[in-house]
């Protein structure tokens, strides 16, 4: 049976991902899972100078998910080549850098700092953080920005690239065609959903942010969609997101299109979801005799 | 693992996507078996465990985070808690046996649990109300000052411990200040992992966000920026 799947430049031994923001940098669910068995730890993102975050409350649960809004806390891309890469490196698993910028020389800069690392195999761009530099909006609703940040940390790295796509979008199609274009090796998708929820009784919103990125089952549907509309639209890979809590959920990505998949919220609730997950995805190869996972992906089923 | 008095644990209420996060609840009290939580039915995850029938399993996480650091031989701890808040502090005054002074508010009397078996391991129990139906009516937090300002007791030799509502913590967190006595207060928040991953916990410090999960739940009062 071949779990091996190909991410760029990147051979990942199996399509099981942690989703950025909702595994750390690896430590903390070290002593759940043994990472030499994931397909690649996808790091909380960096910028490169250290984030203190938004104020609390930064979490609210609401039906089958939550929102989050924690302002893109981090220690910074040379405390974490200093202090995190060490422990990453003793696994036999991609590492791959998840960062972002306020501006678009910010992202070029952190991409070009994160290459010439030892012990980081990949990078995923998060386009969906505000841009400082227009004054408004994210990176990732505007095609021609987004075709701009992504060429220009392109001319910066020769590592595998994923650029994670904001599913805040009229048409996330034309938005994963525009990184295509402009030089990704793969994309990942979705981002968080924009939500917000309120306090009826004080009329207060349950975010200190008011709004907040929403996650788990929830979206998982959306998600679905948009991995589907998008493995028609390009030909590199897609990496898909969303509310996966088990083997069952992530098949349903990868039938949808996702070459390999990342597990986000489903960390929180029980850290041993990627192990089981890639467990479960490995039973249903054999149940279904499936050789190689490769040609499961993308094989939706006529209605009729 | 042995639990430590303040630590907590992190219960999956019901199964399935729904409620979707795993619930935070104080260490109460270690039993043969293992350990007892105490809660309030706030929401749909305390009501679901209310449901929760004997010999039913729930999924539990822990014992995770920093519990109350332990007196010196020579302190007296003063111990504080509000509402359900006495939960936390319940395994410490077990493990102090007749050595603290216990302050207990809730808002009326029959939101005081475990008066017996309080007054079997505290040294004196004071108890306020917010209805005055048990104890001094009003705030906790007076009854301490009114204590402190009649003790006799050397005021360095006093330690704080205390779990209850924001407010309360925060005004006594500006007892401990005035009066230069240290504290240890358990902070509450929403949690997600409740592992240190998801940095959704975090609570103001003079030294910037720290997670009340990992860092706390038990931080020195002096350190929060309220």
């Amino acid at each position: 049976m071949n779990l091996e799947v190909c991410i760029g430049k990147l051979r990942l031994k199996n399509p099981v991902m942690t989703a950025s923001g909702a595994f750390g940098y690896g430590e903390e669910y070290a002593e759940f899972i043994d990472l030499n068995r994931l397909g690649a730890v996808v790091v909380k993102g960096l910028s490169l100078t250290p984030k203190e975050g938004n104020p609390a409350p930064r979490i609210v649960e609401t039906p089958s998910g939550m929102l989050n809004a924690i302002g893109l806390q981090n220690i910074g891309i040379e405390r974490f080549i200093k202090e995190k890469i060490p422990f990453l490196k003793q696994f036999n698993t991609s590492v791959i850098v998840n960062f972002f910028g306020d501006s678009i020389e910010e992202y070029a800069m952190a991409a070009e700092r994160l290459s010439c690392v030892d012990g980081i195999d990949g990078l995923e761009m998060n386009i969906s953080c505000p841009n400082k530099q227009a004054g408004w909006g994210i990176f990732g609703t505007d095609p021609k920005v987004t075709h701009e940040v992504v060429s220009a940390v392109r001319k910066k790295t020769n590592l595998t690239l994923i650029v994670k796509l904001s599913p805040n979008v009229t048409d996330i199609a034309l938005m994963a065609k525009v990184a295509e274009d402009a030089g990704a090796d793969a994309v990942s998708l979705i981002n968080t959903i924009t939500g917000m929820a309120i306090d009826i009784q004080t009329r207060k919103p349950r975010l200190a942010n008011i709004k907040g990125g929403l996650s788990g089952p929830a979206i998982r549907p959306i998600a679905v969609r948009m991995v589907y509309e998008v493995k028609q639209a390009v030909k590199i890979p897609v990496i898909g997101l969303g509310g996966i809590m088990n083997a069952d959920d992530a098949i349903e990505f990868i039938i949808a299109g996702a070459a390999a998949v990342a597990v986000g919220t489903a960390n929180f609730v029980n850290p041993m979801a990627t192990i089981e997950i890639l467990d479960g995805i490995a039973e249903y190869m054999k149940t279904h005799r499936i050789e190689d996972i490769g040609s499961l992906t993308g094989t939706v089923a006529p209605c009729s | 693992m042995e639990p430590f008095p303040g630590q907590f644990y992190m219960v999956k209420a019901g199964r399935g996507n729904d409620p979707l996060l795993r619930r935070a609840f104080s260490l109460f009290r270690r039993t043969s078996e293992g350990f007892q939580v105490m809660y309030r039915i706030k929401g749909r995850g305390t009501s679901l465990l209310r449901e929760m029938k004997t010999e039913d399993t729930l999924e539990v996480l822990g014992p995770l985070g920093n519990g109350y650091p332990f007196p010196s031989d020579e302190q007296t701890p003063l111990v504080v808690a509000g509402g359900i808040g006495i939960a936390s502090v319940f395994p410490f005054l077990h493990a102090h046996q007749g050595r603290a002074f216990v302050f207990y508010g809730a808002r009326s009397g029959d939101e005081i649990f475990m008066l017996d078996e309080l007054r079997g391991m505290g040294r004196e129990i004071y108890i306020s109300t917010d209805d005055g139906s048990l104890g001094t009516k009003g705030s906790i937090v007076d009854v301490l000052n009114n204590y402190l300002d009649s003790s006799r007791t050397d005021i360095s030799r006093f330690i704080l411990y205390a779990c209850g509502p924001h407010p309360m913590l925060k005004a006594v967190s500006k007892v401990a200040a005035s009066r230069g006595i240290t504290a240890y207060i358990s902070m509450e928040a929403n949690m997600a992992c409740g592992l240190g991953a998801c940095l959704g916990c975090v609570v103001k410090t003079k030294t910037g966000y720290k997670r009340v999960c990992k860092e706390g739940p038990v931080f020195k009062s002096e350190e929060i920026v309220w």
